[in-house]
């Protein structure tokens, strides 16, 4: 019953969604106020439908319902609740009603949010997410239906894969989505700001939050999905440049440079057409990670099984939403004719180098990632891009962006000197000097190249914070007072920019690292990284539905103890699959690592790790989406009444 | 201004054209993957259609060891499995190995760069789910075969030509699937 109910839901939000799109699209250009003053109904009503739905398979899930064909293959009674309903996104067909559940929030919260927006602009912006989502849940409710019945309903499901029972994986895909997803909002404006053959400081503004929550919720999700590889998949990577990582990668950085660019549009009311073109590019560009993880067209660790049928339904789909978007962007983008001077040497021609940059490394990443394929298409031989090529293209790209990150923010709008904005920034290059010799006396090149990078970054905002509040040029108090005053922006964006400084920091500590793999018996010790390791000992522990093989690992110190470790992994039998648990002490300095290999004859190979600043890799992930956040904080940014009053005056 | 205007449209054309080309490109990839001429997965064989290469694995005991001239002639198809007791992808491909045996699939193993006790050890502890037995100690079959790893399977048929490769450890459909309709179409 409740499955047919979340059936049933379904084709109500397609049909719902179906009427978003026509009514209001439609409406919108008739001007028929009436049927535009329908959009945010229509949006919750879809938003209520889909809900529904989900919450249905969420239900069968957690009851473990086996006539359902989906809980069937990809779930088990025993399984413990909290993973049978994060289960319900761990598969294909759950994933993708997600995915809609997503796009109808998207469009709930516009009809929300949205009410200083003009109507038809609001109509047409929920119009478009309207039309995404009939196509999106046509295709659920056709070609991957998560409520087909099965029948004799089996006793048993087929089981969960073991790699996704944990806590990480269980909500790395919903923060994702929303970071993938949440950009369908920015495109949507770009295709109503087509429609509408407009686009004014305001479209910048309303545009700006969507894009940066988006933003935000990617940084989230792909610190995520990289931290979980560092820990769980046992070898201390935390980065591959698989393709499915690659492909999350691409609407994020085409998505920051969207946020810069939008700054532009509202600031100077120039690069509306690249905005445009990079709100609907990066929201095309998550659809094909869609695509390209969901079709299994490209070799990846994120072993999806290659299916051409479903392949091509989300190939016609992506189709269905880019051509006819990038047919009204080449026929209506000449009219929005860019108005202002603009300068090269200025606070918005920094931004246009950070979106080359940041727009050539998206350019470099694409093509290496879809090489192979092509490769095998055109010439018929197979062979893989990895990360020597990635390395060594992205690393020229990523050093004049980040030396221009920390100068860009002290050039004033329209038009600036560089040089006293360089002689501004003295001390931070001197820091970053400093800490790049002395990293380099210390340790070796590249790393030091890259601490040097970070301190830049890091310094270089605590620059920009310290020139708005004229700090030490004026008396103290009075710093303090322009702190309280400074614009949540102004701070958040500092903020994302150190954030970066400490990733970097994190990834060139990591190229530090060192490992060492040896087969220990129990009661045997090495001296590796300053610390004497020793095996205490090795159990064998049976669990639900594995078997559990687990080390105890103490690391001492001039005979103090300084952490005891237990690795381990589980064989699960009936899957035929192992997975490997990693066991970390962190002080967020330093990461001691360890994992557990081969066992045999009593003893066992373990891999020791000393990962210096390892952490530091997710915490500046998650310093720019706090950054991220603070912007969105910002009064300026919620309050549109600025624009409003702009436009009723007369022209 | 309209000129200007028209003058741009051709620049603005370009977002869509690069668009489409690679749609064909995908839709024609998805067309042969679902006719199965093209599959990411695969690192490439060069071994694949040609006869056994000449080499010979020594005696690993249970085993007596095997070389070129067992492989000619089998009197059914036969799946070679390089494989080592110190490789972990080994180990958890050892349940799928047995399910073959249960199907009475012929399983050939070549136990590469390994030694004679510890392979002792790994039999014993996962079993034994091969026919014939042979060990490749100093890797010299290995170099023949053209492996990059372990593990690694080839199905030989009853001419003695290798059918199929697959570079990495079996998975649940390829045994289900896969190797069921090779073996039907080489018995």
């Amino acid at each position: 019953m409740i499955p047919e109910l979340g059936n049933f839901a379904l084709a109500l939000a397609c049909c719902l969604a179906a009427a978003q799109a026509v009514l209001l699209l439609l409406g919108a250009e008739a001007r028929e106020a009436r049927l535009m003053a329908a959009a945010p109904g229509l949006a919750f009503g879809q938003l209520i439908a889909i809900a529904t739905s989900f919450a249905a398979l969420v239900w069968s899930n957690a009851v473990s319902d086996f006539s359902v064909r989906n809980v069937a293959a990809f779930s088990q009674s025993q399984a413990p609740l909290f993973y049978k309903i994060t289960g319900t996104w761990g598969n294909h067909d759950g994933s993708i009603l997600l995915w809609c559940l997503v796009l109808a929030i998207c469009g709930a919260a516009v009809g929300a949010f949205g009410s200083n927006l003009p109507a038809a602009l609001r109509a047409r912006v929920i119009g478009v997410l309207g039309a995404v989502a009939a196509g999106f849940l046509l295709f659920a409710l056709t070609a991957s239906n998560p409520f087909q019945r099965l029948w004799p309903p089996p006793m048993q499901g087929n089981g969960m894969n073991p790699l996704l029972q944990d806590p990480a994986l269980a909500i790395h895909p919903p923060i994702l989505y929303l970071g993938y997803v949440g950009f369908s909002v920015p495109f949507a404006f770009a295709i109503a700001a087509l429609l509408e053959g407009r686009i004014d400081a305001a479209w910048g503004r309303w545009v700006r939050p969507w894009a940066l929550t988006s933003w935000c919720f990617l940084t989230c999700g792909i610190a995520l999905g990289s931290w979980w590889a560092y820990y769980d998949l046992g070898w201390g990577g935390f980065w591959f440049w698989d393709p499915v990582e690659n492909s999350s990668l691409l609407p994020w950085l085409t998505g920051t440079a969207l946020i810069h660019s939008a700054i532009v549009v509202e600031k100077r009311e120039s690069l509306k057409t690249w905005s445009v073109l990079l709100a609907i590019v990066t929201f095309s560009l998550s659809l094909c990670g869609t695509f390209l993880t969901r079709s299994g067209v490209l070799n990846s660790v994120h072993a999806f099984a290659i299916s051409p049928t479903r392949g091509v339904f989300i190939l016609a789909l992506l189709g269905l939403v880019m051509v006819p978007s990038l047919l009204l962007f080449a026929f209506r983008a000449p009219v929005l004719a860019p108005t202002g001077l603009f300068a090269v040497i200025s606070r918005e021609g920094a931004i246009v180098l950070n979106n080359i940059l940041l727009c050539s490394m998206a350019a470099v990443i694409f093509t290496g990632t879809l090489y192979p394929p092509f490769a095998a298409l055109l010439a018929g031989e197979q062979l893989s891009v990895g990360a020597p090529f990635f390395d060594s293209t992205v690393l020229p790209l990523a050093v004049p962006l980040v030396l221009a990150m920390s100068i860009g923010p002290a050039l004033s709008w329209k038009r600036a000197a560089l040089f006293p904005a360089l002689q501004r920034l003295w001390w931070v290059a001197l820091a970053a000097a400093l800490v790049g010799i002395v990293a380099a006396l210390g340790w070796h090149g590249l790393a030091s190249v890259g601490f040097a990078g970070a301190a830049w970054l890091i310094f270089g905002a605590l620059a920009d914070i310290a020139q708005r509040i004229r700090l030490f040029r004026v008396r103290a108090s009075e710093s303090l007072s322009r702190l309280a005053g400074l614009p949540l922006g102004a701070i958040g964006a500092a903020v994302a920019h150190a954030g970066l400084g400490v990733t970097i920091a994190g990834i060139s500590g990591m190229t530090l690292a060192s490992q060492r793999v040896i087969f220990l018996h129990p009661g045997q010790s090495t001296d590796f990284a300053g610390y004497h390791w020793t095996l205490t000992a090795l159990d064998r522990v049976p669990g639900p539905d594995y078997v559990a093989r687990v080390a105890t690992l103490e690391a001492s110190r001039d005979g103090r103890t300084i952490a005891v470790l237990h690795p381990s992994d589980r064989r699960f039998p009936v899957q035929g699959t192992a997975v490997t648990d990693t066991a970390i002490r962190t002080n967020l300095l330093v990461d001691l690592y360890t994992a557990l290999g081969n066992v045999q004859n009593g003893g066992a190979e373990v891999r020791l790790r000393y990962d210096p600043l390892a952490p530091w890799i997710w915490l500046g992930a998650l310093v720019m989406a706090c950054g991220g956040g603070l912007s969105l904080a910002d009064r300026r940014l919620r309050v549109g009444a600025p624009a409003r009053r702009a436009a009723r005056l007369p022209a | 201004m309209q000129r200007a205007a028209l003058l741009r449209r051709p620049f603005l054309l370009l977002p869509l054209a690069c668009v489409a080309v690679a749609g064909l490109g995908f839709a024609e990839l998805l067309q042969r993957a679902g006719e199965g001429r093209y599959n990411p997965h695969t690192v490439p064989n060069f071994m694949v259609g040609r006869p056994v290469p000449e080499f010979s694995a020594a005696p690993a005991p249970p085993g007596a060891g095997f070389s070129t001239a067992d492989l000619q002639h089998p009197p059914q198809p036969v799946l070679v499995n390089f494989f080592a007791s110190w490789c972990l992808p080994c180990q958890a491909e050892e349940p799928l190995l047995d399910r073959l045996k249960a199907g009475h699939v012929p399983i050939w193993g070549i136990d590469y760069a390994d030694q004679e006790a510890a392979l002792k050890g790994f039999l014993q502890a996962n079993g034994n789910p091969y026919t014939r037995l042979g060990a490749d100690p100093k890797g010299a079959a290995a170099i023949a075969w053209g492996i990059s790893g372990v593990p690694e399977s080839f199905l030989v048929d009853r001419s003695g030509i290798i059918r199929w490769h697959l570079g990495g450890p079996l998975t649940p459909a390829i045994v289900a699937d896969t190797l069921p309709r090779l073996l039907r179409k080489y018995a």
